[in-house]
């Protein structure tokens, strides 16, 4: 009953396999083998700053410019959503406040929540947070709607001088936003949280 | 259920874990913990005691379906580039986009990065990740050896995995036509269609995937 690390072994992240503590390379794989990701926390935080820091011109910015023959309209991500609402669409209004605002301010919350935890040695259930960062990492990618709804419409709606919708500068600052956040969430060394977790004994009389 | 399901066992004593670093041993990727490696029941999975991770899954011919699916995603993708994806008319003035336009769509200065990434993320990526894993499981699921830089492949199919957009590309497509409703009417083309099949098939495909077992076939193979 013991972790890899413990039982001087090394295993890759990316085929399961075990190997001694001195070797650099899976021989199934080929991967590099690293037993803990020690700068972990620092790409982490690092992409999760520059996620940050996108996110803010990405809400500043329109989105979206939207030329009619009357009218020139300038949406930002949140404006946009309510413009939808608008016409009466609220399920997809609120598919995009999900997926552009809720989401990626929870993600920006918990990533750093997760650092905190596995940095103070918290003593909040493993599993959880095990957990939590799952769910993180199943959901970033949705945030990449909005920037596909913005390159279906301005391709499409091209109808000369009746109406025309051009990508704002929002739609890079967001995309990055999104990528940067994607990549901070997979430079996260999950085994940091069970190895500083102190409720360790817990959990395996609860699995046993 | 997940736990009533797990087959890896604990491994017994240090001792003899430290003897070699064999391939019967399995350490769970997100938390570490070591397990002697058993293969569950045709159907079964393995879980880890302590993340709930799946390790192992076991699939009635896996290879064959991954391989099946994969052609058919490669065909869906080839015809849902160049087909028109959705068209538009108002006041008697049309126009119709095909997802390799929609793909393009940003053409000025730095938002061309952009109309990059949406290539990369909605087609590129899927089929790329999808070619790899034919070209690693097409010679093991017909018994022969693997083909030349398998495990590279493999590899770069798995990193892929998280990349591979076609699923949120089809929920923006509902989002899209919401937009328009007042601007234009908006109608759905052939490969809008087939766009959609796409993604039900890309979600499957990746069900299918192992990761541990393909490894250990690999190996088995060579």
């Amino acid at each position: 009953m013991t972790t890899a690390k413990e039982a001087g072994l090394v295993a890759c992240r990316s085929c399961a396999s075990v190997w001694p503590v001195a070797q650099e390379h899976c021989d199934r794989c080929g991967a590099r083998l690293v037993s803990r990701h020690e700068t972990s926390l620092q790409q982490v935080m690092a992409w999760w700053a520059a996620g940050l820091i996108c996110y803010i011109p990405a809400n500043m910015y329109p989105m979206l410019v939207t030329e009619t023959l009357t009218s020139t309209q300038r949406n930002t991500i949140v404006g946009g959503a309510f413009e939808i609402a608008h016409h009466g669409e609220y399920g997809i209004a609120a598919i995009v406040l999900i997926a552009s605002v809720l989401i990626p301010i929870s993600k920006f919350m918990a990533i750093a929540y997760l650092c905190l935890s596995v940095h103070r040695h918290s003593a909040q259930s493993a599993l959880g947070r095990q957990r939590l960062y799952e769910v993180i990492e199943f959901v970033g990618r949705w945030s990449m709607i909005d920037v596909f709804v913005v390159a279906i419409l301005s391709s499409l709606v091209q109808l000369s001088v009746v109406a025309s919708i051009h990508p704002g500068p929002a739609s890079l600052t967001f995309a990055l936003s999104v990528i940067f956040t994607m990549l901070s969430a997979r430079s996260f060394d999950t085994r940091l949280i069970w190895d500083r977790s102190d409720c360790n004994n817990n959990e395996l009389t609860e699995a046993a | 259920m997940a736990l009533a399901a797990t087959q890896v066992s604990d491994t017994k004593s240090e001792s003899a874990v430290a003897k070699t670093a064999s391939s019967e041993l399995i350490a769970c990727p997100n938390c570490d913990w070591l397990y002697q490696a058993r293969i569950p029941e045709e159907g079964g999975r393995a879980v880890c005691k302590r993340c709930h991770t799946v390790l192992i899954t076991t699939r009635q011919e896996a290879g064959i379906r991954i391989l099946a699916l994969g052609l058919a995603i490669t065909i869906l993708v080839a015809a849902a580039v160049f087909f028109p994806f959705l068209q538009i008319s108002a006041a008697g003035i049309g126009n119709r986009a095909s997802l390799l336009d929609i793909a393009t769509s940003f053409r000025s200065g730095a938002l061309v990065l952009v109309s990059a990434a949406t290539v990369m993320l909605i087609v590129l990526v899927p089929l790329v990740r999808t070619l790899l894993l034919c070209y690693v499981l097409g010679p093991i699921v017909f018994g022969r050896r693997p083909a030349p830089h398998a495990r590279i492949a493999f590899r770069t199919a798995q990193e892929l995995k998280p990349w591979a957009m076609t699923e949120v590309f089809a929920i923006g497509c509902a989002v899209a036509l919401a937009k328009v409703t007042d601007l234009a009417r908006l109608e759905f083309g052939p490969a809008f269609w087939m766009f959609a099949l796409l993604s039900v098939f890309v979600v499957i495909h990746d069900a299918y995937v192992c990761s541990w077992s393909i490894w250990k076939s690999l190996e088995d193979a060579e």
